[in-house]
């Protein structure tokens, strides 16, 4: 039998588009500047919706990334998955000849997918008849036709998957990926989530929830981690892609590394389709998870991207978890949510927090939590508040959590020879 | 526009290929680089844009430019 081995996996490529910008650059210097990428809907009329807010793209033209039929034939998750890996390929230097294409997989989750397609042509269908539906439905639809037309258009041939862990997706896949590159069944692999899901559908559905929320008249307030008067997460699209690489693969062709992954945990609560149960303690172990696999103790970690999303409980049950597992030390750790800027962007949100994660890393600062105004007493951690810090750190964290019970946390690691 | 010109430029719209390509002889598998998706929904736009219905036995057998051409015409349809 073949011996199991571990190898060394490293991120040598970003690409994203979020609402705070159409790049990984812009995206983070935003970030670092503290703005806010929510306001009004503009995709479809909002007036009669208990939420009118949301954290759309701005400006973003599809046509530099996809041709005009193809704007016509894939749903946006889609489109943002093609300009986010183009960007990531072109940042990364990788070129997919063989035999690398053979050894290069794409792991990207999205949480649901084309949604909007769907309903659009749902409404075709009530309109107009059965015989008028586009032959592009279902492949756009499809959650894995994100990381399907991403395998098609750079030519990776290895393994492709898409994880539809509702929020979680994105870390899950990054984690997955991760495994794979680890476990020497892949070198190189695509590896984020997207999601493009500002619909009347899933306002309506999340409203429905009392999940999302509806601070309508200061849109830029509205996501609001660990504040008191944090009313539910605010609806956002976009994605995150990176490239994931075999230490020596990348050293080979003299990549630019931006950091290490370590480890890879993921756990359920098997407790209530939508509610963490009361200190969380299934994201406690998969904190505990993520840090057994990459052999580290808690005291190694310096800061934690948080899933943070700005409703009441997640940002409370997280913050126990993340003192049940830290400890002592959870009074030195650094914790943001991010969110707190770009909203949540469901199935990509883990995608482009591993970036920030791993620019936080690669940069030194650590992106801040704006809006934490007044904070929660039951929320007593450091989230940087209110603007950017500089730290040199040396081991970060991502969470992510998501509807069913799923829990998905990676390590990362400032990189050193 | 004559009826012809009209066909030729949602072709070129759907297909993204040039005027000059598209030849009645052309098929659109064949030259012009369609896969049975994009004709498919070459097919729908037609049938929206002409306000007619293409029964399924009538959509296998279209394979060329020319055979849209004679299908639109003997039905007289107009367009907006």
């Amino acid at each position: 039998m073949r011996q199991p081995l571990r190898r060394r996996v490293v991120i040598t490529g970003m690409g994203a588009v979020t609402p705070l910008g159409n790049s990984v650059m812009d995206t983070w210097s935003a970030l670092c500047a503290g703005r806010s990428g929510i306001g009004p809907i503009t995709k479809f009329d909002a007036a009669d919706f208990e939420t009118r807010i949301a954290g759309e793209l701005k400006n973003f033209d599809p046509l530099v990334y996809v041709s005009k039929k193809e704007v016509r034939r894939l749903d946006p998750f889609i489109i943002y998955c093609l300009a986010s890996a183009e960007m990531a390929v072109a940042d990364s230097g990788l070129v997919l000849d063989e035999p690398r294409a053979t050894r290069t997989g794409v792991v990207i989750g999205s949480a649901i997918g084309g949604l909007t397609t769907l309903e659009k042509e749902k409404e075709i269908l009530s309109r107009n008849g059965p015989r008028r539906v586009s032959p592009f439905t279902i492949p756009s639809v499809l959650p894995n036709l994100g990381a399907g037309q991403v395998s098609i258009r750079f030519g990776a041939r290895g393994p492709v998957n898409c994880p539809v862990t509702a929020c979680a997706s994105g870390t899950t896949a990054v984690g997955e990926a991760f495994r794979l590159i680890a476990f020497d069944y892949a070198d190189v692999v695509f590896a984020g989530g997207a999601d493009a899901a500002i619909s009347p559908m899933a306002v309506a559905g999340f409203n429905a929830m009392h999940a999302i929320s509806q601070r309508n008249d200061e849109p830029q307030k509205a996501s609001r981690p660990f504040d008191l008067c944090r009313d539910g997460f605010v609806l956002s699209e976009g994605c995150g892609i990176l490239i994931l690489e075999e230490l020596d693969s990348a050293r080979k062709r003299g990549a630019r590394i931006y950091a290490e992954v370590l480890g890879y945990g993921a756990t359920s609560d098997a407790f209530h389709l939508a509610v963490p149960p009361p200190g969380h303690e299934g994201a406690a172990r998969c904190m505990h998870a993520a840090l057994r696999d990459a052999g580290m103790t808690p005291s190694d970690v310096d800061y934690i991207n948080a899933h943070g999303t700005s409703t009441p409980l997640n940002d409370q049950y997280e913050t126990e978890a993340i003192k049940s597992v830290f400890g002592e030390h959870s009074s030195r750790l650094a914790v943001s949510s991010t969110k707190s800027m770009t909203g949540h962007l469901l199935g990509a949100t883990g995608g482009v927090e591993a970036i920030f994660t791993a620019k936080a890393l690669e940069t030194g600062i650590l992106p801040p939590t704006i809006n934490l105004d007044q904070p929660d007493p039951a929320c007593d951690l450091d989230y940087v508040p209110h603007s950017a810090r500089r730290r040199d750190i040396q081991i970060a964290m991502s969470n992510t959590f998501g509807f069913g019970g799923v829990n998905a946390s990676i390590l990362l690691k400032k990189f050193f020879e | 526009m004559t009826l012809e010109e009209k066909i030729i430029e949602i072709i070129v719209d759907q297909l993204e290929v040039t005027a000059e390509e598209c030849v009645p002889e052309a098929s659109f598998i064949n030259d012009l680089g369609a896969d049975s998706l994009d004709l498919a929904e070459l097919l729908l736009e037609m049938e929206d844009t002409f306000d007619v219905e293409i029964s399924t036995e009538d959509l296998k057998k279209i394979r060329k430019i020319q055979d849209v051409i004679d299908y639109l015409k003997v039905r007289n349809v107009t367009w907006d």
